[in-house]
């Protein structure tokens, strides 16, 4: 039964992304693209890696729809969305075949790798949840790269504004009717999700969660103020929030130079002080996370369209 | 029991196969904005079940989606409004409510 | 034993309506009505289910959590219809 389960979610999002590459029209293709990472979300709960599914819906269902509805929606104002058919599916085909091909040869083939027991070493880590422990103890390197990573995209973004328009705030200039029912729900969720989000960060080094997942939430609940007119758009110049921006790979890489200070390696965690130090620095992550999603998502600064 | 959540999970994704054929067809942007919030809706609605099937902790996946589920739609609607930044219910505060888009289209932002 | 047929019964109630709301998204002629039956349907069905699932569940945070997801979703549910309504409304009907 649970066999059959699990082969109509594959038929769901095979069809999903089919239907998202193979369909004409840009807006059906987002909105088919949104249901496929609701769809691939539950996939992830199927095999068991409930953070990735936390990710997945949080990422997938949530921000990336808000991203490319809004760039399609600015795409048909300029009139740039009709575009010509698709040329030539043939090499994308041929390609995507290809790339199947040797995920497939390498699932079958290659030896699986021997790899340390995560749970005998799950005790000196300083967290319960075994996910939380690679990414701030095992392999730390990966996601101090990580979060500069994101850091470095934002900024890539900025750098699309037009000189002049580099201390306009950023994004679209967002209204909502002040008593209407935009505002009223750009007010109601946020509390709850910021008390979610910082849920998810505190319960991640033990149980489903982590700096990601809650950083996730928060810029959602911080676009839907941000869109309902309840948070007014930041400026690029503000010092606050270039701190807010640093503050999470900052710590993190401050917290590993002192490791390598107090007689360890380079972002080593020594099993007395690992518990409080992720806790430090996945809240320090978290801030910055939330802060540079949401603005990846409203874009870079641009000054008001004269009126018409 | 088992076997019930797994035929009742089974059953949700098969209604949210048929909420898939509106987001094909449409005909107009709202029609498939709205069968997506169904999938949307459907789909936390898997994921209790789930939680009750394999693990409770599915739980906070499915309350994250419900969180985030209104999103996308904000979005959706924001690109509706002539400026891609507004309200639709500015617009209709200002036509009485009526369905006037001639109208609605020219006075923009404000 | 009671709490399992009470499951039975609620969450086959909120298939019922899931799959209602699917009909009535698939059937009816305008974005209106469809946005009607939907929206109507939709959360019921998850309300059922989520109050089925409750029998099973074992721990208040389990309860508390289930309540939660439905407030969340009628909540959102409802501020998407009347905003996606108002689009509909407000803008021309373009198709795509």
């Amino acid at each position: 039964m649970s066999l059959a389960l699990d082969l109509a979610l594959c038929a769901l999002i095979l069809g999903v992304s089919l239907a998202a590459v193979a369909g004409a029209g840009v807006f059906r293709a987002v909105i088919f693209f949104i249901t496929y990472g609701l769809f691939v979300a539950i996939g992830w709960a199927r095999l068991g890696a409930y953070d990735v599914a936390l990710a997945e819906a949080a990422i997938g269902a949530g921000l990336t729809g808000v991203l490319l509805l809004t760039a399609q929606g600015r795409l048909r104002r300029v009139q740039a969305d009709r575009t010509e058919r698709p040329g030539a599916p043939l090499p994308a085909a041929l390609a995507g075949g290809a790339v199947t091909l040797a995920l497939a040869w390498a699932w079958f083939v290659l030896p699986v790798p021997e790899a340390p027991d995560v749970a005998q070493a799950l005790p000196q880590s300083g967290a319960g949840n075994p996910v939380t422990a690679v990414l701030l103890n095992f392999r730390a390197w990966d996601t101090l790269l990580e979060s500069i990573v994101l850091l470095a995209a934002l900024l890539g973004v900025w750098m699309l504004a037009r000189d002049a328009d580099w201390d306009a705030p950023l994004g679209p200039r967002y209204h909502a009717r002040p008593s209407g029912v935009l505002a009223y729900f750009g007010r109601v969720l946020p509390p709850i999700g910021l008390i979610f989000g910082v849920y998810l960060v505190w319960a991640g080094t033990e149980t489903v969660g982590g700096a990601f997942q809650g950083g996730t939430v928060l810029a959602g609940v911080v676009l839907v103020a941000m869109m309902a007119q309840v948070l007014p758009p930041p400026r690029a110049s503000k010092r606050l929030l270039r701190a807010a921006l640093v503050l999470g790979p900052g710590v993190f890489l401050l917290s590993g130079l002192a490791a390598a200070a107090l007689g360890g390696s380079f972002l080593s965690l020594s099993a007395a002080l690992a518990k409080p130090a992720i806790l430090i620095i996945e809240a320090a992550l978290t801030v910055s996370i939330a802060v540079t999603l949401a603005l990846l998502v409203i874009g870079p600064a641009e000054a008001p369209e004269p009126a018409p | 029991m088992t076997l019930w959540l797994h035929l009742l999970a089974l059953g949700l994704l098969a209604t949210l196969a048929g909420a898939l054929w509106r987001v094909w067809r449409g005909p107009s942007q709202a029609d498939r904005m709205m069968a997506a919030q169904l999938v949307g809706t459907g789909g936390v609605g898997v994921l209790i079940v789930l939680a009750a099937l394999q693990d409770w902790a599915l739980l906070v996946v499915a309350l994250a989606l419900a969180l985030l589920s209104a999103l996308a739609a904000v979005g959706f609607v924001k690109t509706q409004t002539p400026d891609g930044a507004g309200d639709p219910e500015e617009q209709s505060a200002r036509d009485g409510g009526r369905y006037a888009p001639a109208a609605s289209q020219k006075d923009a932002a404000t | 034993m009671i709490a399992d047929l009470a499951t039975y019964a609620f969450t086959a109630l909120g298939l019922v309506f899931f799959a209602a709301g699917t009909v009535g998204l698939i059937r009816f002629p305008d974005t209106f009505s469809r946005l009607h039956a939907l929206t109507k349907a939709d959360n019921l069905g998850l309300g059922f289910i989520a109050l089925g699932i409750a029998f099973q569940a074992g721990t208040l945070a389990q309860l508390v959590t289930l309540a939660l997801i439905w407030a969340l979703a009628l909540l959102a549910a409802g501020a998407v219809a009347q905003l996606v309504a108002r689009a509909a409304l407000t803008t021309s009907q373009e198709e795509e």
